[in-house]
């Protein structure tokens, strides 16, 4: 059966940086189980397009519906702060391209996955730990490692601390920034492997922004192309990719690297 | 003493600080900013509390002042009698008989009463201050009740030590609503925050801030369903006075591990001794 609406529907997201445009009228409806990749070269407003949509920017214009669990489709730009905050703790997730941005690096490894947890009002400790313990797993951190400072970890690691830290709260929807940047080639290949893995167990919807083309073939369902801060191509991934209409879509295919 | 005017402050900046105390009484542990102003003491010697104090002290009042519940030390002698020169006020040792006491990181053991104002000087008013750098942040944090962030701490306590080890300065929520610094005081002292007839009030001199509880307001320390909170203290009685349920200090007493342990409340201590009460060390009472 398909749902009836949308999990997010984006429409008219606008953010201007003073005169120069951030990214401009960009629309587009996300359906739970989905996943979305934006890509786009460096400046063309992937980033400030994921910001406006996960909340940590405010765009200038437009509306983002959210499908809640509680109370149906709600404007989430016309929420009060709490609730987003909410939102932004239980049924969003975040993965910063830089691990240290997304982790706490002076708490340890169940702490970081608790905090999640504890900012919803968990405040049994046996039941906290047993959970950190149990995500840990999930995405293959040795357990016995639950006490270690993220700082102690590899990158690779850290990436994947991020992400149990992130859907400990079983979020529907996830936001990825570059979520492979920095990671040599193997270690990448193992993160998307999980990421594949979590998203369809879990039927998370994810928006996925990246430059990298072989992330969103492998993860995405549809994506949209962006440049100068516009979506100038959108559609299936493989139907985007394997016959690019816009010149620019046919430049950033053509660019890749063939091995 | 007529070259000052009474209690040190000018009467503007009295009418300053009091409008921050309302505010504060009227929203309990909330953090209420203040113009702090220089005093002739250095920040760390309870600029904060003495502010309160003048703001609050009236001819009639008489006025107890505690360092780590001892009335008889540096801090404590020199602010009670900075008072006594600057507004004339009597001054006590005695709990029962203070109207208002200015204390550093003590509670005192005999219980308050109704119209008694206890002052709080505070060196770090911000209870998130070790999680969350950013006083923006923090501010947005109490502003929006989201205090997971303190559980992490305890957390990260238990985690690494088994036990919350956080022994003073226990986090607490006021009234249901604000989480709130309670001064370094010993978390043996917490319990007594709670639904106290006394009026208390909390200076921050060098961080500017005043907050307080009202008198019979709710303050719960936080904790884990599994690890509750435990108001804890060493485990032996007053070897002076021989009270087991009053708060310790540890006196090293040589340098071949010989120790006593006192209470920290100087006031208690005497009226117990004075009451006949004797303690592992203390002096036959045909000495003294």
């Amino acid at each position: 059966m398909t749902p009836q609406t949308p999990l997010l529907s984006v429409r008219g997201i606008t953010r201007n940086y003073g005169a120069r445009i951030g990214c401009a009228d960009v629309s587009f409806d996300l359906w739970p189980g989905e996943v979305m990749g934006i890509v786009g070269e460096s400046g063309s407003g992937k980033s400030t397009l994921l910001s406006c949509i996960a909340g940590h920017l405010t765009p200038d214009t437009g509306s983002l519906i959210y499908d809640t669990r509680a109370d149906g489709p709600r404007d989430v730009l016309a929420m009060p702060e709490p609730e987003r905050r909410m939102l932004g703790r239980t049924d969003w997730a975040f993965v910063h391209q830089n691990p240290r941005d997304g982790l706490r690096m002076g708490v340890s490894a169940g702490g970081n996955v608790g905090e999640r947890l504890m900012a919803v009002g968990a405040r049994h400790y046996g039941d906290i730990r047993a959970q950190a313990t149990d995500w840990l797993e999930r995405v293959e951190i040795d357990a016995g490692r639950i006490d270690d400072r993220p700082r102690q970890f590899s990158g690779g690691m850290q990436q994947r601390l991020q992400i149990a830290r992130n859907l400990v709260t079983a979020p529907r929807l996830i936001f990825m920034d570059e979520p492979t940047g920095g990671l040599d080639v193997s270690v990448q290949a193992r993160l998307l492997d999980l990421l594949r893995g979590l998203v369809r167990q879990m039927g998370l919807s994810a928006v996925i922004v990246t430059h990298d083309l072989a992330v969103v073939r492998l993860l995405a369902d549809r994506i949209m192309v962006m440049k100068d801060g516009r979506v100038v191509e959108a559609g299936l991934t493989d139907q985007v990719l394997d016959d690019p209409q816009h010149a620019y879509t046919q430049l950033l295919v053509s660019s890749v690297l063939q091995v | 003493m007529s070259d000052y005017n009474f209690a040190y402050l000018d009467e503007q900046t009295k009418r300053m600080i009091r409008r921050a105390i309302l505010k504060g009484v009227a929203v309990p542990g909330y953090q209420v900013p203040f113009a702090s102003r220089e005093m002739p003491m250095p920040y760390g010697w309870g600029t904060g509390g003495v502010q309160v104090t003048a703001a609050c002290l009236m001819p009639s009042d008489r006025l107890k002042v505690i360092d780590q519940g001892a009335d008889d030390t540096t801090n404590a002698v020199s602010i009670r009698r900075f008072f006594q020169r600057t507004a004339d006020v009597a001054v006590t040792s005695h709990t029962h008989e203070a109207t208002l006491i200015q204390t550093r990181h003590r509670i005192p053991e005999a219980p308050l009463r109704e119209g008694q104002i206890l002052v709080y000087q505070v060196p770090i008013p911000e209870p998130l201050r070790f999680l969350e750098p950013r006083e923006t942040e923090t501010r947005r944090m109490h502003a929006l009740e989201d205090y997971g962030l303190m559980h992490v701490k305890l957390y990260e306590d238990i985690a690494r030590n088994g036990t919350i080890a956080t022994s003073y300065a226990y986090p607490v929520m006021v009234a249901g609503r604000y989480v709130m610094d309670p001064s370094p005081i010993p978390k043996f002292d917490n319990p007594k925050l709670s639904g106290s007839p006394a009026l208390q009030l909390f200076g921050a001199g060098r961080e500017q801030r005043i907050y307080a509880v009202p008198p019979y307001t709710g303050v719960v320390s936080l904790d884990f369903e599994d690890h509750p909170f435990e108001a804890s203290k060493a485990p032996h009685a007053c070897d002076l006075c021989g009270d087991d349920g009053s708060y310790l200090d540890e006196v090293i007493t040589d340098d071949r591990g010989g120790r006593m342990f006192v209470c920290s409340d100087t006031d208690h201590c005497d009226c117990r001794q004075k009451a006949g009460h004797r303690g592992r060390l203390a002096m036959p009472e045909t000495v003294q």
